[in-house]
């Protein structure tokens, strides 16, 4: 098997535009195209165009559709309606979680279809384990990595930029949800599923028709503000929205209960059989959050300069009380911030004498609820 | 990216100025600023501390990494630039002008400082 990077549709776009790229889960992607500051910026207050085409899409198709994904996955996937999407988990037999992922549901009952989108870090071990899950269900799991390829339009200014280039019912597209449509005359799952804190678009197409389609949103976006936006500023602006992500708040060390996330393992699902993946040990995870409480995902915002980063430890009167899991000097609030797990003790919000060890120093934070930002609606 | 041929380059990617009174000024270079990103933090060495060739004397934090500064040449720091503190997006936006970092009364540097070409050459490959 090649080594070399995997490049998107939209390879040459990048390198067109002078992008800064970085290897990703085996792709090479754009990490900014000038100043990763000004891409947050530009999302936060008018928008930014992502290429976001090394997610992995796994369609499953057949009339056993539902049940098999409420056996695979811990979410009851048999209750999101057509057009609907869903934020849920895969977990091993241990329950340690192996990707968070979005669930959209495309066909009606008589033609059930999903489109399931994991991390592109993920990608192949979520095809393997829907493909292993699969055995006696009779539905198809397809590999559908190929087939797309994935823009984002974040920010403000995007519901006006998309309605610009199509008659799709944007209004009537909630968050949460996915509708094909027509955007600047190619065909595109349009989905509002935003991971930047914004309101937002994503657009699911052909990888033949994806620089076309870069093309006209950039047209419509350029003179409303709208830039190219990089991986860079992608973390910054999940980070500041308290976004989880994979590897870093959740890992297959953890629990969806660990992680703070139980509401997302459904013990009773709409199916026959309630059995499910994992679910022995999410039970006991479950019981073992009630009576003794993991370690809270709380934010961190430093009252100095100096930067936490993942890995870097939490402390109280010179005892490690958590972990830093994602950290970064954010654009909007000027400061430094962070998520990180600490001991339940330290994790109510105003929390006092909670510091970082920032390579031998102890600088202070002050504990947050998360999130960090959220907009105003 | 031109670099200037005025100054000479060190392999942390630190430029020196021409010494005048045996004072130069160090900053980093605009392929380091590139591959830093935004610049957000610059921990600087002080005025009247003793840096070393080769050696950490600070650090320059960026959005996705924090990188220590060396310094080029060895000798007694007799300014640091507290525009940089202030505003650190100077590195960025001013590598070799307004984004100088220190100055340094040299009193020994090494052999491998390169001049503008080499330096050129030595990012290119």
């Amino acid at each position: 098997m090649s080594t070399a990077p995997r490049l998107t549709a939209l390879d040459a776009v990048h390198r067109s535009l002078g992008a800064t790229m970085t290897d990703f889960a085996g792709w090479d992607m754009p990490l900014r195209y000038a100043s990763e500051r000004d891409e947050h910026n530009a999302v936060r207050t008018k928008a930014g165009l992502f290429d976001l085409s090394h997610m992995g899409e796994i369609t499953v198709t057949g009339p056993a559709a539902a049940d098999f994904l409420n056996f695979a996955l811990v979410g009851n996937i048999g209750s999101i309606g057509v057009g609907r999407a869903r934020y849920t988990m895969i977990v091993a037999e241990d329950g340690g979680i192996l990707d968070d992922l979005i669930v959209y549901r495309l066909g009606a009952a008589e033609a059930p279809e999903y489109m399931v989108v994991a991390n592109a870090s993920n990608a192949q071990v979520v095809l393997d384990a829907l493909t292993a899950r699969a055995d006696t269900f009779d539905v198809e799991v397809r590999d559908d990595r190929d087939a797309y390829a994935l823009l984002a339009v974040q920010g403000p200014e995007s519901p006006g930029i998309l309605k610009s280039l199509t008659d799709a019912d944007l209004d009537g597209l909630k968050y949460y949800a996915g509708l094909p449509g027509t955007v600047a005359g190619v065909s595109a799952l349009i989905a509002r599923t935003g991971y930047t804190g914004e309101d937002g678009f994503e657009l699911f197409v052909s990888p033949g028709d994806a620089e076309k389609l870069w093309g006209a949103l950039m047209e419509a976006g350029t003179p409303v503000g709208m830039v190219p936006a990089g991986l860079s500023c992608r973390d910054t602006l999940r980070l500041e929205a308290g976004m989880p992500l994979y590897g870093h708040e959740l890992t297959a060390e953890l629990t969806p209960f660990d992680a703070g996330l139980g509401r997302v393992v459904k013990f009773e699902k709409t199916s026959q059989s309630e059995t499910f993946v994992g679910r022995a040990a999410l039970t006991a995870a479950a019981e073992r959050a009630e009576t003794a409480p993991p370690r809270k995902l709380v934010g961190l915002i430093a009252e100095g300069r100096r930067v936490p980063r993942a890995g870097f430890s939490v402390v109280a009167d010179g005892k490690v009380i958590g972990e830093v899991t994602s950290g970064a000097p954010s654009p909007t609030l000027g400061k430094p911030i962070a998520m990180a797990y600490v001991d339940a003790e330290h994790a109510a919000p105003g929390t006092e004498g909670v510091g970082v060890d920032i390579r031998g120093t102890h600088e202070p934070y002050e504990v947050v609820a998360l999130p960090f930002y959220k907009r105003q609606k | 990216m031109s670099n200037p041929q005025q100054l000479r380059y060190s392999k942390e990617h630190e430029w020196l100025s021409a010494t005048e009174d045996g004072v130069a000024t160090v900053g980093i270079t605009e392929h380091a600023a590139n591959a830093l990103g935004d610049v957000v933090f610059a921990q600087l060495p002080e005025v009247g501390d003793t840096v070393t060739a080769g050696e950490s004397c600070g650090e320059l934090e960026s959005t996705k990494s924090v990188s220590d500064l060396y310094a080029p040449v060895t000798g007694e720091v007799v300014a640091a630039n507290q525009d940089v503190v202030d505003d650190p997006s100077l590195v960025n936006s001013a590598p070799f002008e307004g984004g100088w970092l220190f100055k340094v009364r040299i009193s020994g540097e090494p052999d491998d400082l390169m001049s503008a070409d080499e330096y050129t050459a030595f990012t290119a490959g």
